[in-house]
């Protein structure tokens, strides 16, 4: 029942959101947020002691035969407690400010919120597939009425794009679904045992309605734009939460599902994301708009992701799951520090920033401490995911750890020239006027410095969710097929 | 009388109601010549219901109920068309199909 | 006293964090008290623990703390290990340490109180780095100190961060490590490919039955010796070394002289095993380290900028000591840490107080004369001079004297080229001690009158540090004075593993004394060059030409790694964003979109709103569906 309450809260929420005005709306949705927080916590400490309690199936659409089937494991649960902190840290960020519309604002906001969560929890792929989409369109909407000048084109771009990928996984979750003879559960499709030849394309229409979520190299170029065009707050759950959505596909649908598939295409996969790690840093070191920078840098870091979990093994696959946490932490960290310079400035060109150090010392100091997490400091949150996931590609090939971790010194060199650019320097008369963080910017800063020092550390808590029961399973699954 | 006959004079009417519709722009020649391509097939129908019921095949005769199905149906369009004429002739002064090309750009 | 070693590191990130914390409202004299006691209380306990260490047979502790990684069969716990090598370098980094700390509660005086609390939380922040880095019993572990202290450096000489020079020397210093980084990095990952643990302990007592020559163990070696590059700035990677001297003096005497860049020597040194079973490697650790000790030894024979001389001169001799590694004289390479934490402490120290007294002033073209003014500075730079340039009875010529010997049992050509480097630093020492300190000053009248013996706090380090660089060589006497080297016999256990393969070159007595009596003889005759040269120096503003200015420029080393390394990255990063993203990628998608778009257009001039059209294309259709179910 915990499970459905995770789920029910924002889109019940949500729904009531959307009626109210100004400043109720971020009220209700912040405790809304804080409820779901309080939810998730304690399906944390269920989770320990009896993580059965935990799964929960009714009936949804019996003419398919689809069951409203959701539930619990290590890797979801990561990825719930990433999201239900992720919200209320945003809504506090943004407490300040005033939106147009604000009912519908947040209401969007929520209904993300609970199709997100929806996604980690579902066990059923019909159910999947709706709150993949769920999760999806409240986005849209949210990019194109908040975002910036060209954001309806951009959004658009998004959109059409995700909506591509997010059809091909349709196709394929309805021609599985008819091998199976009409059971749209997990494990159905994972005990089914598919032909090579069917699991070799079915592994694409998978992989590129996930890589597409992701991004991976080639499929990356709606994120710039839109993370720039995005209002920050969306940009955060876009960058944060919602491309996890993608790493958690494959690890959760496509490699139980397709092991065979995934052993045929595992190099081919690597690669790509391989290239699109250099490929993403490299441009990162060009860009001198403050959010486009961070966009490459996030597309270098989750073509890691990408790349450890199609190198599949156990090192690799614990150190993707922490790090998916600690990526969502920390580029919210980052993207609130952009939004306070945006804000404040109204500028987001590196190059007319410069000196804000001096005005700003604790934004410098949080910054800077964000970077570091960032480009993988050890004891912060960073190092270890980064660590396990070079770690374990190294252990399925040196040449790609080699490689990729080029990508460690060209993430040196752009953040810190943004470092550099952004805060080193003499002021000018714009940056000048810049002004610390006020109450609730530093609250959600705070939390945020907090989880970087507290899980980098002592990451054992995390350690032992990613050595839950789905990645033991993905594993076995490979190695005994 | 051979069968053949009727199939000529049918395709002649049916290929003179194509021809019609194809070639004229009034809307009510168009829709004569619609319903003399109904008839033409109605006339088909006729026939060969004949021809099997005098070759033994006694049931073939049902063919005929379709005959008037037709008729029946012609009868229901002729009204609704004919209708739409008649306000195509209000608003526009014209039964000219080509006047009504709004849906271009 | 052993299990509170955790205090030795914990201390200063103590002080790191209330210095930090409370930079705003703490005064000046509390920051400095609460920055340099917490060091000293460091470097007490190091002192409590040196003498259990010291006991014969005293095996290598390790104290857990907790599980910091621990993934199926991986364990990596958070643990550190106290053994000879690394309570002799506890006392190294607290010692030198605290005195730096005092040193720079009188030399950052001028700074506001907040970022003299900031300065002296990064130098807390610092030594706790580099406590962890040498205490660290796994390679994890050291590499958590080994980002940190690069993580301090970068800090520190960025630490005027309004001057955006300063920060691309920062920015230079931190990513040129990353490159050795990563190559540390890759080479954990195969000590946990290979041996399944990154333990000292476990990972030592596997590396023998690989047996020698084994190819694992040589790329095992050699990436752990790109990182030591990186971080002991060696060929290829030494240039942001004399860069980094934009940070604060102080700074550049601890991080950048006496405690973090030998953070590689270390790392060679507890990996000995390694080393010995892959002499390949060993080769190229001794060539790379004579090739930096020259190269920058011969920089430094042109260079004007006080500290600039001295940071060449760091490279050089961070040089000699890989040398000593790359040709099996462990002993050696970690005694000349230690003599050189003296004295080039002392030095940068030294420098420091002149630069305090002129007023911020570098260029050594315009000082001169300041014995006159600054007699304890004078003399101790003197005497840190000497001891640098070997002169027998200080202890560089001690352990310069070990290597020396060392390499010459090892190969006679490195020999010469290493006695021509330690001759080069003879010169540029004296050159630069005469040009600074003889003569008759050369600066401005505002800044003569200024001119003044520099505070107690300044002085008193200064001092300590000088006896310590006359007496700190007398722990490793060779054996031609049949004293016993107690350092030697105080780190036999740690390099006792590699004994069976090092193949130990005996020098006979009259050899040894003859290489002794060389060097010295041509190192005397080196000072008396330099002082008859520089003694009386004017500077005559003359631009230096031909091989000269090449040597002033550093060989151009900087402009090649722009137009070979910086450019072309710039350049690819161009061409991927404008080219492969934009009209490559991104054309492909939105062409995709356009594509759909102008079918569409076409499609679109069928619905004309004909009628007539629409049913000749009725008919055209029923007419070709009749053929097609009549003809196929």
């Amino acid at each position: 029942m915990l499970t459905v309450l995770l789920i029910l809260i924002p889109l019940i929420t949500g729904l009531i959101t959307f009626g109210l005005k100004g400043p109720g709306a971020k009220v209700f949705s912040l405790l809304s947020s804080l409820a779901t927080l309080a939810v998730a916590a304690v399906a944390w400490t269920q989770f320990q002691s009896s993580p059965d309690s935990l799964q929960f199936t009714a009936d949804w659409i019996p003419q398919l035969n689809s069951q409203f089937k959701v539930g619990l494991d290590g890797l979801s649960l990561m990825l719930v407690l990433l999201t239900t902190i992720s919200f209320p840290l945003i809504f506090i960020t943004v407490f300040s400010r005033s939106y147009d519309r604000a009912g519908s604002f947040y209401g969007l906001m929520l209904l993300s919120q609970a199709g997100l969560l929806g996604v980690f929890l579902a066990y059923d792929a019909l159910l999947f597939y709706f709150f993949w989409e769920l999760a999806l369109i409240p986005v849209y909407f949210l990019c194109s009425m908040w975002g910036g000048e060209r954001a309806v084109p951009v959004t658009f771009k998004f959109f059409v794009y995700t909506f591509a990928g997010s059809l091909l996984m349709l196709v394929g979750i309805i021609y599985i679904y008819f091998q199976t003879e009409g059971s749209f559960s997990w494990q159905s499709f994972t005990s089914l045992s598919l032909s090579n030849g069917e699991q070799s394309w079915l592994f694409w229409l998978f992989f590129v309605a996930f890589a597409i979520k992701m991004p991976v190299f080639p499929f990356h170029t709606w994120q710039p734009d839109t993370y720039e065009q995005s209002p920050t707050p969306v940009t955060m759950v876009l960058s944060g939460v919602m491309v996890k959505m993608g790493l958690f596909g494959v690890m959760r649908w496509l490699v139980p599902v397709l092991p065979q598939g995934v052993y045929m295409w595992q190099e081919a996969a690597i690669v790509l994301s391989v290239i699109g790690i250099i490929y993403a840093s490299c441009i990162a070191i060009m860009q001198s708009d403050l959010k486009k920078l961070i966009a490459y840098s996030s597309i270098a870091h989750i073509g890691l992701m990408s790349a450890a979990i199609f190198a599949n093994n156990e090192q690799s696959l614990a150190g993707v799951q922490v790090q998916m946490f600690n990526h969502g932490i920390n580029i919210i960290g980052l993207w609130i520090i952009v939004e306070v310079i945006e804000q404040r400035l109204k500028v987001k060109n590196m190059g007319e920033l410069g000196g804000i150090a001096t005005y700003a010392p604790r934004l410098a100091i949080l910054l800077v401490i964000v970077s570091l997490a960032n480009i993988a400091l050890p004891l912060t949150n960073g190092f270890i995911g980064e660590f396990l996931m070079f770690s374990g590609l190294f252990q399925y090939n040196p040449w790609f750890a080699a490689i990729a971790g080029i990508a460690v010194i060209l993430a040196a060199v752009y953040m810190l020239r943004m470092l550099q650019k952004v805060l080193f320097g003499e002021a000018n008369a714009l940056t000048a006027t810049t002004t610390d963080l006020k109450s609730g910017e530093m609250l959600a800063m705070a939390c945020i410095v907090a989880v970087i020092f507290v899980l980098g550390v002592y990451p054992k808590p995390l350690l032992d969710l990613a050595a839950g029961i789905g990645l033991q399973d993905a594993v076995a699954a490979v190695i005994t097929r | 009388m051979p069968v053949q006959y009727y199939i000529f004079l049918s395709i002649a009417l049916f290929c003179i109601g194509i021809m019609g519709v194809l070639m004229r722009r009034n809307a009510i020649i168009i829709f004569m010549c619609i319903e003399l391509m109904l008839n033409a097939v109605n006339l088909l129908l006729v026939a060969f219901s004949k021809m099997w019921v005098d070759a033994g095949r006694i049931d073939a005769a049902a063919a005929q109920l379709f005959v008037f199905f037709v008729m029946v149906v012609a009868a229901a369009e002729v009204s609704v068309g004919l209708a739409i004429i008649v306000m195509m002739y209000r608003n526009t002064h014209s039964v000219d199909i080509n006047i009504l090309s709004r849906l271009k750009n | 006293m052993i299990h509170l070693v955790w205090l030795v590191p914990f201390l200063p990130l103590l002080g790191f964090l209330i210095n930090g914390l409370g930079r705003n409202f703490l005064p000046k004299s509390l920051t400095g008290v609460i920055g340099s006691g917490t060091v000293l209380a460091a470097f007490v306990i190091s002192l409590l623990i040196f003498p259990e260490v010291r006991q014969p047979g005293f095996a290598p502790q390790v104290i857990s703390l907790f599980d910091f990684i621990s993934v199926g069969s991986l364990h990596i716990p958070f643990a550190f290990q106290v053994d000879q090598l690394s309570a002799l370098f506890l006392l190294i980094i607290t010692g030198v340490g605290s005195l730096i700390h005092i040193y720079s509660t009188s030399y950052m005086h001028e700074e506001s109180s907040e970022s003299f609390a900031r300065y002296f939380a990064y130098l807390n922040l610092f030594v706790f780095s580099m406590l962890i880095l040498v205490l660290g019993a796994n390679y994890v572990m050291m590499f958590i100190g080994w980002e940190g202290v690069g993580l301090c450096s970068y800090l520190l000489i960025g630490f005027w961060f309004k001057n955006i020079n300063y920060n691309k020397a920062a920015n230079k210093a931190f990513i040129m490590n990353r490159i050795g980084d990563l190559g540390f990095l890759l080479g954990i990952f195969l000590l946990i490919q290979q041996f399944g643990s990154v333990t000292f302990t476990e990972v030592f007592a596997k590396v023998p039955a690989m047996g020698e020559g084994s190819g694992i163990l040589f790329a095992i070696a050699m990436l752990l010796f790109i990182g030591a590059m990186g971080k002991s700035a060696q060929i290829p990677l030494y240039t942001w070394l004399p860069d980094a001297m934009a940070g604060p003096t102080p700074v550049s005497a601890l991080i950048h002289a006496a405690t973090m860049v030998t953070a590689g020597i270390y790392m060679v040194a507890r990996s000995n095993v390694i080393y010995s079973l892959a002499p390949h490697i060993q080769a190229i650790v001794a060539i790379v380290g004579l090739v930096t000790a020259l190269l920058a030894a011969s920089i430094a024979l042109k260079q004007n900028d006080i500290k600039k001389v001295l940071a060449y001169s760091t490279v050089s001799q961070l040089g000699y000591m890989f040398l000593a590694l790359g040709v099996g004289a462990y002993t050696a390479a970690v005694f000349h840490v230690m003599t050189h934490a003296f004295f080039k402490a002392l030095l940068f120290l030294g420098s420091g107080s002149v630069i305090h007294a002129m007023g911020g002033e570098q260029d050594i073209r315009k000082m001169g004369g300041l014995k006159k003014w600054m007699p304890v500075t004078n003399i101790t730079f003197l005497i840190g001079c000497l001891a640098i340039a070997g002169i027998p009875g200080l202890s560089g010529f001690f352990s310069k004297d070990e290597i020396l010997a060392h390499t010459w049992g090892y190969n006679k050509i490195m020999y010469a080229l290493a006695l021509i480097g330690a001759l080069m630093t003879a010169f540029y020492m004296f050159r630069l001690y005469y040009i600074t300190f003889s003569g008759k000053f050369r600066g401005t009248h505002e800044q003569e009158h200024h001119l003044h013996e520099s505070p107690v706090a300044i002085t008193l380090p200064l001092i300590i540090l000088a006896i310590l660089s006359v007496i700190g060589g007398y722990v490793g006497m060779p054996e031609v004075f049949g004293t016993p080297h107690l350092l030697a016999e105080y780190l036999a256990p740690i390099f006792a593993p590699s004994a069976p393969y090092l193949h130990a070159h005996h020098l006979s007595h009259e050899l040894e004394w003859g290489l002794m009596g060389l060097s010295t003889g041509l190192v005397i005759v080196m000072i008396f060059i330099a002082r008859g040269k520089f003694s009386k120096y004017e500077d005559t503003g003359a631009e230096n030409t031909g091989f000269a200015k090449v040597l002033e420029n550093k060989w151009y080393v900087d402009e090649l790694y722009d137009a070979i390394i910086v450019k072309p990255l710039m350049v690819l990063s161009r061409f991927f964003q404008d080219v492969v993203e934009r009209a490559g990628i991104d054309g492909l998608v939105n062409g995709v979109g356009t594509g759909v778009k102008w079918s569409s257009r076409q499609i679109r001039l069928l619905q004309n709103g004909q009628v007539g059209f629409y049913i000749f294309a009725m008919v055209i259709g029923m007419i070709v569906l009749f053929v097609i179910s009549l003809f196929l």
